[in-house]
């Protein structure tokens, strides 16, 4: 399998040396420009990326990673970043329309990748803390930053997060010192008004939250506008030893978009890290999460679920990597695949030497709505320590008849029956998000969407 | 209130109701008793609108309406109720939740008021007294994880809140202890009225001492052998259902 993909990074260079030209002609003027504003030690960081994914190229079905998910339509568009920040007919009224938009939060707004002043709000926090945009913080704490960016997302086989390091603008930075509690959880919200196809943004997010401190996120894409744009955002976490991160994600972008998302988590010792992501959104979606157990007794939760309908395809791509002793990592993912829809769950954990007494768990279950839907759920051990306890499991469903005859023998009828049981379903995953406010918004958005699409609650 | 006639029903070309007669009516109590195999299960799932069975002959009129082309859940808002043999467990659904649901659907069918959570609440808590139910169990998922004898009395207590005007109990004796079977049959006999009838299917004349029928039935082979009331269900104790069996094989 690792020749595979080894291989294809040697893959015909031709084909990519010409698709990479629009982006590297992109490239030379942006960086001309961005340089003016970014501190110099950005420019290597930039030139790097773009060269990998030079090298790198788009990739194809044939590499391992990709089986299952063609990002042809991503290459076929035209490639336009959205360079300026416009305010683009956002106005207030619009954004409080968006999930989680009316949360008690820290809340940082950005339009097309673009920090929005305007629209967001924070609270005082305690001394230290930083919640704010990296473009600023570059600024302010360019020698911070510069310890940590671009250190933990791996752009080595992964040309999307390589092409974000080469063009990111803008993003979060947010930064907890030592054994300090943020107590609001901290939204970043990242809106689209791209109409234009191939408008493009590279979200950058680099969240640091020091020893024995605590935080939530929640990180949601959502769209005013219906149009083929495309986000390729990539966010850094650093959970240092004993820190505990709520991280939740909530994908839900326009039904045209083209949305791909790195994730990449570095866990200190003893640190509880819980990742959700939620995809209910774009019309293919890829979100890879990388965790690193880099201390040891290092917890993760990976928390998935995907909602998908019509021509939808949804992959989640996980590597748990247990470098250190007694961690443990639970994944659990489900999906709810209606129409033509297609998920993809590709679960790799590595157990390195080092790392006696691994507990390692996950879960991939599906609901297949119709004949028509379907799921490549793909575990993948490796497992080179010999104390450990790794177990997978996936399962590919209907709703259980049983339990649907069950409610309508007590009146309710067929489609709620069925709307209920789905719910019960998203609610497994659901129920593990800590943040209250953000669980309840979250469970009462999912009922809503299923009671509005009249595809789910029918019998196929 | 229902009248069965000459019921035919099986299920993947199987026959397993052979010409069921019987007809209930308002303030009786009626017992189905038979062998494994008979068909009393079959009777109860044909009655609650269970999809799979194919109905070859007969009716079956419920309140004057045809009762077979009613879809499961109008049944139920009709006022017909089956307590399941096996509840279903249904991870997930949280049982207060499915139970409001449940009542206001039957509510809105009869042209009354949707309740409230808060007066909902006052429903349910009545009626746990009477079976002696823990309100924990209103915070569960529906069934998960309740022991079989919370399971069959939580098929009562929700008998108990949807009032129906036909309860059809499908073994809800069996996997019950002596102590109950006693809150279950005491709940039972309470939620009993003029206007409503019940009709108990069992294996055993246990729970006939405890809800004591007006008639009795012995079913076999897909058909009602013999009725007669109560007392039928202690000659059935005593001499067991191969002394009826083998007077059908040889009619007098």
């Amino acid at each position: 399998m690792h020749s595979n993909i080894d291989f294809m990074i040697q893959a015909p260079q031709t084909r990519q040396a010409t698709e990479a030209n629009p982006y590297l002609e992109s490239f030379e003027s942006f960086e001309k420009d961005a340089s003016v504003r970014t501190p110099s030690w950005v420019f290597p960081i930039r030139k790097a990326g773009i060269a990998r994914f030079a090298e790198l190229g788009f990739p194809t079905l044939q590499n391992e990673d990709w089986r299952f998910t063609n990002v042809a339509p991503v290459r076929k568009l035209p490639f336009k970043p959205v360079f300026e920040y416009s305010r683009d007919g956002v106005t207030k009224q619009r954004l409080n329309a968006l999930a989680f938009a009316g949360l008690k939060a820290h809340r940082l707004v950005f339009i097309n990748g673009h920090y929005s002043e305007e629209f967001s709000s924070t609270f005082p926090e305690r001394t230290g803390v930083r919640i704010t945009s990296l473009a600023r913080a570059l600024i302010t704490d360019s020698a911070l930053i510069e310890r940590h960016l671009a250190s933990y997302a791996s752009d080595e086989k992964n040309a999307f997060a390589a092409l974000n390091t080469a063009f990111f603008q803008d993003g979060a930075f947010l930064f907890v010192p030592i054994d300090t509690t943020v107590e609001e959880p901290i939204h970043l919200l990242f809106v689209s008004t791209a109409n234009e196809a191939g408008a493009t943004s590279h979200p950058r997010n680099l969240i640091i939250a020091e020893k024995g401190s605590r935080l939530t996120v929640l990180e949601t894409y959502a769209s005013l506008s219906q149009g083929p744009y495309f986000t390729n955002a990539v966010t850094e976490l650093v959970v240092g030893e004993g820190a505990v991160v709520e991280h939740c994600k909530f994908q839900d972008e326009s039904m045209d978009a083209f949305h791909i998302a790195t994730i990449h988590a570095h866990l200190g010792g003893h640190s509880n890290f819980t990742a959700h992501s939620m995809a209910m959104g774009a019309r293919l979606s890829r979100n890879d999460i990388r965790t690193a157990l880099k201390g040891e007794g290092a917890e993760c939760v990976l928390n998935g679920l995907y909602v998908t309908k019509g021509d939808q395809l949804a992959d989640h791509h996980m590597v748990v990597e247990h470098a250190k002793a007694r961690c443990n990592s639970h994944e659990y993912f489900n999906g709810i695949l209606d129409g033509r829809s297609r998920g993809v769950f590709h679960g790799r954990i590595l157990v390195q030497p080092e790392a006696q007494k691994t507990d390692a768990k996950q879960t991939n279950k599906n609901l297949l709505l119709t004949d028509g839907a379907s799921i490549d759920t793909k575990p993948q051990l490796e497992i080179y320590a010999d104390d450990v306890k790794c177990t997978h499991g996936a399962t590919i469903g209907q709703l259980n008849e049983e339990s649907i005859f069950y409610l309508r023998a007590r009146g309710i009828g067929l489609d709620t029956a069925r709307t209920i049981l789905i719910h019960a379903f998203a609610g497994e995953i659901i129920e593990r998000i800590k943040c209250k406010a953000a669980r309840e918004e979250l469970d009462n958005l999912v009922w809503d969407r299923l009671e509005q699409n009249p595809q789910i609650a029918q019998k196929h | 209130m229902l009248e069965i006639r000459n019921l035919h029903a099986g299920v993947e070309g199987k026959k397993i109701l052979k010409g069921i007669e019987l007809v209930i009516r308002p303030g009786e109590v009626h017992a189905v008793m038979g062998p494994n195999g008979s068909g009393k299960s079959t009777l109860a799932q044909v009655l609650a609108g269970r999809e799979g069975y194919e109905i070859t002959a007969g009716e079956v009129i419920y309140k004057g309406k045809n009762l077979l082309e009613m879809d499961p859940e109008v049944r139920a808002r009709e006022g017909v109720f089956l307590a399941f043999q096996y509840p279903v467990e249904i991870p997930g659904v949280n049982s207060t939740y499915f139970l409001k649901a449940a009542l206001n659907e039957v509510r809105k069918h009869q042209g009354l008021p949707e309740l409230d959570a808060i007066e909902f609440l006052a429903v349910v808590k009545q009626k746990m007294q009477l079976l002696e139910l823990n309100q924990d169990l209103l915070r569960r998922s529906v069934n998960e994880g309740f022991s079989g004898g919370e399971k069959k009395r939580n098929e009562i207590f929700q008998m108990a809140v949807l009032e129906p005007k036909l309860a059809i109990l499908d073994e809800t004796d069996s996997g019950l202890d002596i102590d109950a079977l006693r809150i279950v049959a005491s709940g039972v006999n309470k939620l009993k009225r003029a206007d409503t009838a019940q009709l108990l299917i069992t294996h055993y004349q246990r729970l006939l001492n405890y809800i004591v029928p007006d008639y009795v039935h012995v079913l076999f082979d897909g058909r009602i052998v013999r009725s007669g009331d109560r007392k039928l269900a202690l000659e059935l104790e005593e001499k067991g259902y191969d002394w009826l069996i083998k007077e059908e094989a040889q009619p007098a």
